[in-house]
Order: C-alpha cells, then sequence, then structure tokens
C-alpha cells in the first residue's frame, strides 16, 4: 500500500488501513531508535520547518527528535520571534515560510482548523502537532501505536477516557482513532466538560467513572487544565480528584492487566494519584519514546514518499 | 416626467392584486390605473415601462443593515451599499449605528443621511444607538438623532446587557415613539463561540454558541416589554427557543415583533465544512431543528420581517483562522431570491412574503408605502421566472463574504424607483 495523503490533519481524514500503516511503519522507525547511532540518511536533504505558534516542549522535541533520527533539517520558529507577533496574517506568514521551500511545515496553532486553512494555502506536507481543541492526530496515532504493541490489537479492546473532553483535542483524535480501529471507547467527565454530541465521534458517555473503568483494558487520563477553572468547568481540583481522579480502587474495577496512559504533563494528586501513574501498569513514558518513532514514520510517510521503501 | 408601467402584476399585499397599470409623477404615484383605463394628462412626456410577466410590489424595506460608513469605508459605504440595495430590490434600508464613530449622535445621523443623498440610489434610514458609543452605559441622545432623521434606536452587535438600562431605553423611547431593535445575545453564554454549539462544533472543535445565549435575552426583553408596556423588535432570530418565546409573548399582547435572514432558513450548522468562514456569522447558523423552527415562524405569522443583516467585511478579515475570522456575511443582492425560495417550496404566498420584506418593515418604522395615488412613489419589480447562479463577482457591494457562491435561485429584482426614479434597471436580456 502506497501512502497518497500530503498531509496529516486530523484522524477523521484517515481511513483504518492508512493508520494501520503509520503504526506498521513507525514500528520499523523504533528499531532505529534503539541503535546505537540513531541516524538513517532517509530524508537528508529535505527541509522540515516546526511552527509552534503555542508553547509545547514535549511535542516540539519529539518532532525535531524524529526530523533529526533521519537526516532531515529541522528548523524551529516560535512565535514570540515570528512576524505573526508583529500582526502577520497566518495565510501571508506560511506563504514566505512555503517560499523558502520546505518539504513538511510541522505546525501547532492555537485556532482550531488552522492547520486546514495552511495546507489548503501550500504545497508542502503540512503535519498538525495540534489545532486549537480539535485535533492532535500524532498524539492519538501514538497513543494507538503503544495500545497495540502491549495488547497486540486495538479491535475489541474497551478504552476508557476520563477528564475534559470539551477542550481536548487529544480527546477527539483518540476518539476518532481508537473508535476506526474497533476500540469501543468510553468516556466520562462532569457534564461541564462533555461537549454535544460527542458521541458521534464514535464513544459511549459513560454516567460514573466506576462505569467507565469497568473492564476496560485501557484507561486514558486526560490533563485538568488549570486554566480552565475559570470557565467554572468544577470547583475545586479537590473535588474533582474524588469524583473523577483515578486511584488503586478505580483501577482494581479495571480488567487485570490495564493499561493507563497520560498525554501529559500529568498533575498528580488531581486527575491521577502518584502511587498509580509510577505503577507498574502505567505506559506513559513508553508513550514518551513511541512518540518519536510516530512522527519518524509520519515524515517518512508524507516526506520520503515509498519510493524509498526499497532502498532503504 | 411621468412613468407609467404597465402589464405588470401590482401585488400591495392585503390591497391589491392584480394587473394593473401604475403612473408616477414626479416623485409620487399619480394613479393606478386599469389596463382598459385611458391615462389622463398629456401624453407626450410619459415614458412607459412595459412590465409584462413582472410583478410590481410597494418598496422592499431591508431594515438591517450594515453600510460600514463612517469608519470602515473598506468594507463598504454608504453609496456602495445604497447600491447594493437597489439591485437586491430594496427601495429602503435602515444602517445600524456600530460604524466608526458610532452613530450616538446627531452629527452623525446628519452624516450619513448626507451621505444617502449623494448616492441616488436605495434610501437610508439611520439607525441611532441606545447607549453613548454602545457602551452599554448611558443612554445617547435620542431625541436630538431622531430630529436629525433616526428611525429606530439600536445598539446592534452588542447586546445591552445591564437589564435597568435597557428598562429605561424602553420608556425612553416610548415616549418618542421610537421603535428599539434588539440584538439579543448573552456574551457570558456565547463565552467566545464561533459556531452553533452542538455535534458539528464538537466535531470540528469550534466553542459552540448555545440557542440560550439568544433566548434567554428574548425573554428578558418580552419581560421588560410588559413592564413597560413599550415596543421592542428583535434582530436575527435564529432559534427555536427564541420563536417559542415570541410566539408565546404575542399571544398574550406584548408588543414584540422580530425578523429573521435568510440564512437561517436557508443553512444550518452541518453546512460549515472545512472552516470555511464564509458560513460564520452571529448568530450562527444553528441545526436543522431550528431551521425548521424559522421556517415555521414564518409561516404561522410569528416573524413578521426577513432582514438581511448584511455584513460587507473584507478578504483579509474573513481570511483568517475561523475563531480570528469576523462575524458575518453580505445580504442584500441575495435576500430577495433566497426569499423566494420559501414561495416556490410553498412556505409562504407570495403576497405573504411581500408582507415580511415590504410592508411589515414599513409599519415598524411607522411608514405607509401602499402603492396608492399621493405615496411616493418607491416601488419594486420583480422577475419570478428569472433563473440564475449567486455569483458575488456581480455584486455591487464592495464586499464578497457570502455562503451563497454557485447556489441557483430563481426570481430576481429587475428594476428598484425610489421617489420616482429608477436606481436600479436590469439591462435588458440580449
Amino acid at each position: 500500500m502506497r501512502f497518497t495523503k500530503k498531509d496529516i490533519l486530523d484522524i477523521h481524514s484517515l481511513d483504518p488501513e492508512e493508520i494501520a500503516l503509520i503504526l506498521d511503519t513507525a514500528m520499523g522507525m523504533k528499531e532505529i531508535s534503539q541503535r546505537p547511532v540513531k541516524k538513517v540518511p532517509t530524508l537528508r536533504g529535505k527541509t522540515i520547518v516546526l511552527f509552534f505558534q503555542e508553547p509545547s516542549t514535549r511535542t516540539k522535541l519529539s518532532f525535531e527528535i524524529a526530523a533529526k533520527r533521519l537526516s532531515a533539517d529541522s528548523v524551529a520558529i516560535a512565535k514570540a520571534g515570528s512576524s505573526m507577533a508583529k500582526g502577520e496574517t497566518l495565510i501571508d506568514t506560511v506563504k514566505n515560510l512555503e517560499a523558502m521551500r520546505p518539504d513538511v511545515i510541522v505546525m501547532r496553532h492555537g485556532s482550531s482548523g488552522a492547520a486546514y486553512l495552511v495546507a489548503n494555502r501550500v504545497d508542502c506536507s503540512v503535519i498538525n502537532a495540534g489545532d486549537g481543541i480539535h485535533a492532535h492526530p500524532s498524539q492519538a496515532l501514538l497513543d494507538m501505536m503503544s495500545v497495540r504493541e502491549k495488547k497486540g490489537r486495538l479491535s475489541g479492546l474497551k478504552l476508557a477516557m476520563i477528564g475534559d473532553i470539551a477542550h481536548s483535542r487529544v480527546a477527539r483524535s483518540d476518539i476518532a482513532g481508537f473508535s476506526k480501529m474497533g476500540a469501543q471507547v468510553w468516556v466520562c467527565a462532569p457534564r461541564t466538560m462533555i461537549p454535544a454530541g460527542i458521541q458521534a465521534l464514535g464513544c459511549t458517555v459513560a454516567s460514573t467513572m466506576e462505569a467507565c473503568v469497568a473492564d476496560a483494558d485501557v484507561i486514558m487520563m486526560l490533563r485538568i487544565q488549570k486554566e480552565r477553572m475559570n470557565d467554572i468547568l468544577f470547583p475545586t481540583e479537590r473535588e474533582y480528584a474524588g469524583w473523577f481522579g483515578l486511584n488503586r480502587d478505580r483501577v482494581a474495577l479495571a480488567k487485570k492487566d490495564v493499561t493507563i496512559m497520560h498525554p501529559g504533563p500529568m498533575n498528580r494528586g488531581v486527575e491521577i494519584s502518584s502511587d498509580v501513574a509510577d505503577a507498574g501498569y502505567s505506559m506513559i513514558l513508553d508513550q514518551v519514546t513511541n512518540g518519536v518513532a510516530l512522527r519518524m514514520a509520519l515524515y517518512y510517510l508524507v516526506a520520503g514518499g515509498s519510493r524509498h521503501a526499497d532502498t532503504d | 416626467m411621468r412613468t407609467l408601467i404597465k402589464g405588470a402584476r401590482v401585488l400591495d399585499p392585503g390591497k391589491l392584486d392584480g394587473n394593473k397599470t401604475v403612473l408616477i409623477s414626479g416623485q409620487t404615484i399619480e394613479a393606478v390605473l386599469d389596463p382598459s383605463d385611458s391615462v389622463p394628462g398629456n401624453a407626450a412626456d410619459l415614458r412607459v415601462v412595459d412590465a409584462d410577466g413582472l410583478v410590481l410590489v410597494p418598496g422592499l424595506m431591508d431594515i438591517h443593515v450594515h453600510l460600514r460608513e463612517p469608519g470602515h469605508e473598506y468594507k463598504e459605504t454608504i453609496a456602495t451599499g445604497a447600491a447594493a440595495a437597489a439591485r437586491g430590490g430594496f427601495t429602503a434600508v435602515c444602517a445600524m449605528p456600530n460604524t466608526v464613530p458610532v452613530n450616538d449622535n446627531a452629527q452623525v445621523t446628519r452624516f450619513i443621511l448626507e451621505k444617502a443623498g449623494i448616492a441616488k440610489a436605495a434610501r437610508v434610514y439611520p439607525v441611532g444607538a441606545v447607549t453613548r458609543g454602545s457602551a452599554g452605559t448611558r443612554l445617547a441622545e435620542i431625541r436630538d438623532m431622531q430630529l436629525a432623521g433616526i428611525v429606530a434606536v439600536s445598539d446592534d452587535g452588542r447586546p445591552v446587557e445591564n437589564a435597568q438600562l435597557m428598562r429605561r431605553a424602553l420608556e425612553y423611547c416610548d415616549g418618542l415613539s421610537l421603535p428599539v431593535f434588539v440584538h439579543a445575545e448573552d456574551l457570558s453564554l456565547v463565552n467566545g463561540g464561533a459556531m452553533n454549539e452542538g455535534p458539528a462544533a464538537t466535531f470540528h472543535g469550534i466553542p459552540g454558541i448555545p440557542n440560550a445565549a439568544e433566548a434567554v435575552m428574548v425573554a428578558r426583553d418580552i419581560l421588560l416589554s410588559r413592564l413597560t408596556g413599550a415596543r421592542v423588535h428583535f434582530c436575527h432570530i435564529s432559534c427555536e427557543e427564541s420563536i417559542d418565546l415570541i410566539r408565546n409573548a404575542k399571544l398574550q399582547g406584548v408588543r414584540v415583533t422580530c425578523e429573521t435572514a435568510p440564512h437561517y432558513f436557508t443553512l444550518i450548522d452541518e453546512d460549515v465544512k472545512g472552516y470555511d468562514t464564509r458560513f460564520k456569522m452571529n448568530p450562527p447558523l444553528r441545526s436543522e431543528k431550528d431551521r425548521q423552527a424559522v421556517i415555521q415562524g414564518l409561516v404561522d405569522g410569528t416573524i413578521d420581517v426577513i432582514a438581511s443583516d448584511h455584513a460587507p467585511h473584507s478578504r483579509e478579515e474573513k481570511d483568517l483562522e475561523f475563531d480570528r475570522a469576523a462575524f458575518g456575511i453580505v445580504g442584500l443582492e441575495t435576500a430577495l431570491p433566497l426569499s423566494l425560495k420559501l414561495v416556490q417550496d410553498k412556505w409562504l404566498p407570495l403576497d405573504e412574503l411581500i408582507m415580511k420584506m415590504a410592508k411589515h418593515p414599513a409599519r415598524i418604522l411607522g411608514i405607509n408605502n401602499d402603492i396608492r395615488p399621493g405615496n411616493p412613489a418607491d416601488l419594486s419589480l420583480i422577475d419570478l421566472e428569472d433563473k440564475g447562479v449567486i455569483d458575488p463577482e456581480r455584486f455591487v457591494s464592495k464586499s464578497r463574504n457570502t455562503p451563497f457562491t454557485g447556489m441557483a435561485v430563481q426570481g430576481t429584482a429587475v428594476a428598484t424607483m425610489v421617489n420616482g426614479t429608477f436606481v436600479f434597471e436590469r439591462r435588458p436580456a440580449q
């Protein structure tokens, strides 16, 4: 199978075969990261621009390391130093970037749909590294990769997702991705964090935390964003932790071999207790490791093309 | 100079409907004749307009338009907006006061009327601000503006958030017999939303605007109308809850009227695809259930008026991230064809549609626009059969921000007469 998409904008626009191809490719890339010399010449001569208009540490670093491991040249521009801070429009900024002939633009932006806006205007590939509360496809793909690696499959698994679904691009992308691959996705949170019509993305809204995690193969905890406190979503972190925090008692309701995930950064003692976060069934750090391999796969598929498949 | 319009079906809802000949002398209607009647007076200075197969109606009035001048002339000017109105079949528009500076004093009102006088297109009726700068803190000098020529007041673009101030505004304007046009929006419920709250917004990750953001303010101002006995006109009603509230208020005898815009009975939130900002307006496109409720409100008379909420914006203000793009679409040159679809789909008879686009707007403003001798000759000539496709490149308006590009429509204005003069005439085909 050839990968023909120019851009990776969201999970919705990928079909299950494409998702499987990305995950398979990422598994191959993971091997590279385990070598003593973690570098292959696959994307030598390619230029990747990391265009991050929102703060990011891990995602940006992950994309940057992934580019280096494939020998691509990567350049990062941040909001503070960019001409957007001087009032230039997004389209003007990326048209300028495009004029320097990059092969891939990796972008993060605070507005939902920003990656669509850019992808429609540039000829190079665009990888969405998070747009507003819309999508974060590379995160969802690395989550699927990690779960598939651990459980051997995605189809038929029960994924319980707890937290602020309404304001989470990770949640939207994970719901779409896991459900496309045949998993059952359950979500729960205070009603203030469940957006209208979320079921249409492919999930069931559980009435209680207990029902949500019962017999779950995977529990994914979303970060409670302290800056959302002004949105009147919940009264205190203390009350939230009591109602929807993941602790040992709740983990015990899930399957014995349950895997616990968190897209990070964690608020220990709020959405997840420290003992659960550090326990053996957590694969939070595996997610980070797989993130590099997954992003290498995305670069390879959009910029390397399958014509390189035989030579490397 | 006299003009004779003959051959048309003359439709003045509730007054006239039939093949009549209308004689216009100078600025006024001189006579409405049967086809067989002889034309009185000297035939030498008579221009005869053959309107066979067309419908002649009282001048259409769009009571909700943003002309952007003064201040935002790059989006629209009074001249281009009034010309776009004439092109769309409107003989008059109400110009909302959210210009820069705001029309909150008689000087700005006089400026608008002066520009409109030069434009020689549709009439422009200025709407004054309720509060100074539309800032919602102190009443504007409303009587002074009325003396200068405003026909209504509104803080359109934003709500009057303070209920006590709104109460006083209603009472004050009641004494001046000025209608208050209400932009019903609870900003705390909008909370940064950019499209209708619902599955489509959730899918796109766009913060939603719930129906209640509109309806709670509709409810408040119905109660304030009951309290004060003053008239309230609700602008751009978009959702079922508001329509239910207004229907009920009317049954109770509360003095409320309301308008909707063509996009609310034509499109829904599911039509917003690929973050296309041409579909972004406030209030937002709602659900199919709301669209049906708007049509029902038009059918049962709850909704009195169709107004375009013509909101021109430059390309630069729309070619942006969805949440940063400006709210609003142009409407003057699409309102009539889109509304005629209600007639083609048999939701409304033509006379009811003309009521909502000509007679009710006039009644709300206290203007008599009957087609009768002595009245100003403000008339719209419509071709119900003309088939076309909406093409923004042909708009007279300065702006092109419409979601209706490429839509097939039937029916269009072919001539617009203001004060006895044609301000728009379609070139004869071929």
